[in-house]
């Protein structure tokens, strides 16, 4: 027999013993919440199995589990461990019969619970939230008619008509900006925008401004600025056909 | 033919006794003297007279409905001869399966608390994790704030006693008793510890 291949299912692992081992050594599995009894019993029952004792098995299991109980009990007290070390044998045994008694106290509680429950199955009764307390009442102050008309009469009464017209956006058309600037480019070859329309609101730039684009599209201008908010300079197409063609031949 | 049914007839208390039955049959839970005697708009001395009556009427074999005192108060429960028509009808999730670690815990929280975890880790040996919140999700034990280190407190709830028919946490029985185990116990330490330091 193996001990390191023992099968174990306990509530917190389910697999071989050595496995289990491996986890608690890693600290991948809370020794606290392995019942160590459970292996023992499992180790009894396979033992059982057998016709005769293995003696190697059961000394290894023996070293084994004892291991293991030392560091579930460091684990459970860490705080006390020290304190128990340095207890003498009869003190250290005084100390484990008051926990071990007390235990026993509560397993015989436990076992009371039990008893009770059977003798208290028959007990059936009602179950559920409590019902809810009765919400008092916010008794309202005492009204007057009149008065609730007179509100209502102002609330029915037709509001004045407020004037949006401060609110408009007036925006002059974009073709009188295309007349302007087909005038002076028959004028002038060149012009400057900023040059041109100096004094003019944003609004009215705006609309110049897409006039311009427009202008463009139609392949009337050609429309160069030298870096970012650089005055943007407007050339008449023909004109700059002629610059690129000089440009080229030189 | 319209007459009210009466408890016991020409008894001055029979209103009261009446009030008292509807008050019991709409709660879910056990109500108190005090409770009752708000409701009924009544003093609770003569509540309590009247509970009596009510307690006569409903006791078991008498009536389907038998009046309890259970939980630090008065309740209407089935009666036990129905009880095997109740459990066709209806299950009893708080107490079906209680694991012999749950009801151990339950005991150190029942008897000792409130109590944190690792108050029932210390007793029981084990991690008390899984045990404490299957018994908060029974509804068997609540938390009852906190130790000064943080750790949450327990105590048992109401249903508690209701379901272990304990009129409250004090009907508990005694467990005093089993002193010649404890003094074995420590005999038998200090033979190891002789025979160790020899």
């Amino acid at each position: 027999m193996i001990v390191r291949e023992l099968e174990l299912d306990l509530d917190a692992f389910e697999g071989p013993f050595d496995l289990l081992l491996t986890l608690v050594l890693k600290e991948e599995l809370e020794l606290r919440e392995v019942d160590v009894a459970a292996i023992v019993l499992a180790f009894l029952e396979r033992l059982a199995e057998h016709d005769q004792l293995d003696l190697d098995a059961c000394g290894e299991f023996l070293v084994l589990i004892s291991a293991l109980l030392e560091l579930k009990a460091r684990g459970l007290f860490p705080e006390e461990a020290a304190e128990l070390l340095e207890l003498e044998p009869e003190v250290a045994a005084e100390e484990l019969a008051r926990r071990l008694a007390a235990y026993r106290r509560m397993k015989e509680a436990a076992a009371w619970l039990r008893e009770r429950l059977e003798s208290e199955g028959e007990r059936f009764f009602r179950l559920g939230p409590a019902p809810l307390a009765p919400k008092a009442e916010t008794p309202l102050a005492p009204q007057e008619p009149d008065r609730l008309a007179q509100v209502i009469r102002l609330l029915a009464a037709e509001p004045a008509q407020v004037s949006l017209a401060h609110m408009a956006l007036r925006f002059p058309p974009v073709g009188q900006f295309l007349e302007r600037f087909r005038s002076v480019l028959r004028r002038r070859a060149r012009f400057d925008f900023d040059q041109e329309l100096g004094g003019l609101s944003r609004i009215e730039q705006a609309v110049a401004f897409l006039a311009l684009l427009e202008l463009r599209r139609n392949g009337e201008i050609a429309i160069e600025q030298a870096a970012p908010f650089a005055p943007i300079r407007i050339t008449r197409s023909d004109v700059e056909r002629e610059d690129s063609w000089t440009l080229r031949s030189a | 033919m319209d007459a009210p049914l009466r408890l016991i007839s020409s008894n001055p208390l029979d209103q009261l006794a009446r009030t008292i039955e509807a008050l019991l049959v709409v709660a879910s839970a056990p109500l108190g003297v005090e409770e009752l005697a708000d409701a009924a708009d009544d003093d609770a001395e003569r509540v309590e007279a009247a509970l009596g009556l009510v307690g006569e009427r409903y006791r078991e074999g008498r009536s389907g409905i038998v009046l309890e005192h259970v939980a630090g108060g008065w309740a209407f429960r089935a009666a036990r001869e129905a009880a095997q028509a109740c459990a066709r009808l209806y299950e009893k999730p708080a107490q079906r399966n209680l694991s012999q670690a749950s009801l151990e815990t339950l005991a150190i929280v029942a008897y000792l608390g409130p109590s944190s975890r690792p108050d029932i880790a210390r007793i029981r040996g084990v991690s008390a994790d899984s045990a404490v919140a299957n018994l908060v999700e029974r509804g068997l034990i609540a938390e009852a704030g906190r130790e000064e280190a943080g750790a949450i407190r327990y105590r048992t709830t109401p249903l508690f006693e209701r379901i272990f028919g304990l009129e409250s946490l004090s009907a508990l029985p005694r467990l005093d008793d089993v002193g010649e185990t404890a003094d074995a116990i420590r005999d038998r330490l200090h033979a190891v510890a002789e025979k160790r330091s020899a």
